[in-house]
């Protein structure tokens, strides 16, 4: 691909010479270059398959990844990855959810924008239906994930300690040393000593020294949406070593629809546009979806057929519904000490303390972070004025500030979901994803739990609370799973345990939305994870 | 404080512009009337100072008064920065000729001939503080996003603007991975950031 010299139809109308034509009949068609994509088409075109990945966004240039930071950092500039307008359009009902904000489509997903941190979930989480009757238990156990979180580990490059005794068994140390604690952890750990509470290393997907061909982390700040060193990983590292072991990327190609055999038993073709407005066939004999938490279901919604009409693989009426994600809860304030806030962008101790408890039952992580409080570079170029005057106000509002988070599990609800919006389209006609979202009062509980102990954190260190983020105001931490659910049941799941769908023997969905339960641990080590053990299963099937 | 030529290259790292050079761009021609501010009738043929001399003056007024090294450091900056960005060079260019015209139009006088204190005038009286910064918007909305945030940027994202804050690696600048875990900030020259010996200004 990318020839000099393509015929100006052959690139899509966007200009830059690459040949966006469908390849000859592929062994694999991935659709989607995220995490979850790039490491089964990197893993496929290793073993020799023939790979064709389709990706809706662009591909990001590297070079410009400071002028993106800028665009982040600088009031008045646009969004760095450019989400928003007629592609990506949504609707809400019951309470609001910023999908855009939770999504990048671009080469390497959303992982260009996602703060990178990565822990395994429990043994508890694999099994939250046997042991505490909610939710439903996954098709396979912690044990049988545990050497593809290895992998995924190895894949991203995880800087990580075995200091948290709070962790599932692991058999080796992390590829990387942990990044050490923070001068902030040291503030917190002096009260959660007093408290009881334990205090940890927290695994990140960031580089604490080199690694795989990309850099240390150089201390930015912006990890999330930015990276300008490519420290923090991201899928486009693996979309790289696909291309490299024989894998085309046609990118700005959004797959409308998946079109099956006349059995309905095989999907055949995946139709996809450009932005000239033109569609195009690409063939396959085996497909992957890893569109995202969202995306996947709806791409499933809108390739209905005479045999599926209520969408592909949907015989179980369970695509796009239990649509999770995690729930923040917060406490911030200050103190009458510096706290050495804002120099990096990440975290580097957690509590998971109370993970496993079963009152509530929902999974609590705490978090201690190292960018609470403004950043004095934001925060000027927001002000209102300039000079010794504007010196006077960042020094009063930087330098004191401590922020505690939590993340909290959100069991799967049935009316939960994601469908087509028919009143409005997105820029190539089709209906937009339309998500329906609320909250329980279990999922309130546990937000009042996570606000209470971080409470008696800032009382036991003096600390102003200034605001508390909890029940009332929570919202998502823009992990979106559970739309197409893995099951050992056709009749209540759409996947089975190596992703593959029930109704379709050549097609495999993967990513976050084949979780039937949640946890509380940020998502895409699990994601990576299952889409290595996709992987092995595809690669048997050839 | 003193800025230093390791914050100007930095500056410049960080938004993708390399090979800076003491080159002092020249301001292209401006156009009278552009944009939608129409009070203050600039005068295209009188605004023929240096780009350089435009923005080291706003930024007299745009930092903090305790700042030496500041012209070498917005010379390296400006023109460095903007080598590769065409579109934004333009507009940089554009509006700092425009806040020129101004100043001669209300002034008499070259923005850059002004006293701190009449350029701070000039700019508040154009409602700059309180002007979304906008690269196509109104003048004062311009003068806010290319001269003002754009010298604020470079400023609060070295050492040198975020020690005078408390932050040796404020963010956007690659400060490494040791000060967050350091309790004080170590004076400048101790902790790789801000090293007085790279001072040329």
């Amino acid at each position: 691909m990318a020839e000099t010299g393509t015929p100006a139809d052959e690139d899509g109308g966007v200009g830059d010479g690459v040949d966006r034509t469908p390849s000859p009949r592929a062994d694999v068609c991935v659709v989607g270059s995220g995490p979850a994509g790039a490491l089964v088409a990197h893993r496929l075109a290793e073993a020799g398959a023939d790979v064709v990945i389709l990706e809706a966004g662009p591909r990001f240039d590297f070079s410009r990844r400071a002028a993106q930071m800028e665009t982040h950092l600088r009031a008045g500039m646009e969004n760095p990855w450019e989400m928003g307008g007629e592609r990506d359009a949504y609707t809400t009902a019951g309470r609001h959810y910023p999908l855009n904000a939770a999504r990048v489509k671009g080469v390497g997903g959303t992982t260009l924008h996602w703060q990178g941190m990565v822990m395994r979930l429990h043994e508890r989480d694999f099994e939250m239906r046997s042991r505490h009757r909610v939710g439903a238990d996954w098709p396979l156990s912690y044990d049988d994930l545990k050497p593809h979180y290895r992998e995924a580990e190895t894949a991203f490059g995880v800087a990580g300690a075995l200091d948290n005794p709070y962790a599932p068994p692991r058999d080796e140390p992390f590829p990387l040393p942990a990044f050490p604690p923070s001068h902030s952890d040291s503030i917190f750990a002096e009260a959660c000593e007093s408290l009881g509470l334990d205090m940890h290393s927290v695994p990140n997907a960031r580089n604490s020294e080199p690694y795989d061909g990309r850099a240390p982390c150089q201390g930015f700040g912006t990890c999330k949406p930015v990276c300008p060193s490519g420290a923090k990983y991201t899928a486009e590292s693996h979309v790289d070593k696909a291309v490299a072991a024989g894998a085309r990327l046609v990118d700005r190609a959004p797959v409308q629809r998946l079109e099956h055999d006349d059995a309905g038993e095989r999907v055949e073709r995946a139709v996809y546009a450009t932005p000239d407005g033109a569609e195009h066939v690409q063939s396959a004999r085996r497909f992957v979806v890893a569109c995202g938490g969202v995306e996947n279901a709806r791409l499933l919604l809108l390739s209905r057929s005479e045999t599926y009409p209520d969408g592909l693989a949907n015989t179980s009426g369970a695509v796009g519904r239990y649509f999770m994600d995690h729930l923040f809860a917060g406490v911030g304030g200050r103190v009458d000490r510096r706290t050495r806030q804002n120099h990096v962008g990440f975290n580097t101790s957690e509590c998971h303390q109370f993970y496993d408890d079963d009152s509530p039952v929902n999974g609590l992580k705490l978090e201690f972070l190292n960018y609470a409080g403004p950043s004095p570079v934001i925060d000027a170029t927001h002000a209102e004025t300039w000079g010794d005057e504007l010196l006077g106000q960042l020094r009063e509002s930087y330098g004191t500030h401590l922020t505690m988070g939590a993340l909290v599990e959100q069991l799967p609800r049935a009316e939960n979901r994601i469908t087509l919006d028919p009143s409005r389209t997105d820029d190539h006609g089709n209906p937009v994803p339309h998500v329906e979202w609320s909250l329980d009062s279990e999922t309130r509980r546990a937000l009042r739990r996570a606000n209470e102990i971080q409470r008696r954190v800032f009382d036991e260190l003096d600390a102003t609370v200034d605001w508390v983020v909890g029940p009332e105001n929570t919202g998502p931490a823009y992990h979106q799973m559970g739309t197409t659910r893995m099951g050992s049941d056709p009749e209540s799941s759409v996947v089975d345990a190596e992703m593959r769908a029930h109704d379709l023997s050549n097609l495999w969905v993967v990513g976050s939305s084949v979780f039937p339960t949640g946890g509380a641990m940020n998502p895409t080590l699990t994601i990576a994870a299952l889409s290595l053990r996709a992987a092995s299963a595809i690669e048997s099937s050839m | 404080m003193k800025l230093t030529r390791r914050d100007a290259v930095v500056a410049l790292a960080a938004v993708g512009g390399v090979g800076a050079s003491s080159v002092a761009a020249r301001f292209d021609a401006p156009r009278a009337g552009d944009g939608d501010w129409d009070g203050a009738g600039a005068d295209a043929s009188a605004a023929s100072a240096d780009l350089l001399d435009v923005m080291d003056a706003a930024a007299a007024a745009v930092f903090p008064s305790d700042v030496d090294g500041r012209r070498t450091f917005v010379e390296r900056y400006v023109v460095g920065r903007t080598e590769d960005r065409a579109s934004y060079r333009e507009g940089l260019t554009e509006t700092a000729a425009e806040l020129d015209a101004i100043a001669r139009d209300w002034r008499d006088a070259a923005f850059a001939d002004l006293s701190v204190e009449t350029r701070d005038e000039i700019l508040r009286g154009l409602g700059v503080e309180t002007a979304d910064p906008e690269p196509d918007g109104t003048v004062s909305e311009r003068i806010r996003f290319y001269v003002v945030n754009d010298l604020l940027y470079a400023f609060y994202s070295t050492p040198t603007g975020g020690r005078l804050v408390g932050i040796e690696n404020p963010v956007g600048y690659p400060g490494g991975t040791e000060s967050y875990q350091r309790a004080t900030m170590p004076d400048a020259g101790a902790d790789g950031t801000g090293e007085e010996e790279e001072t040329d200004g």
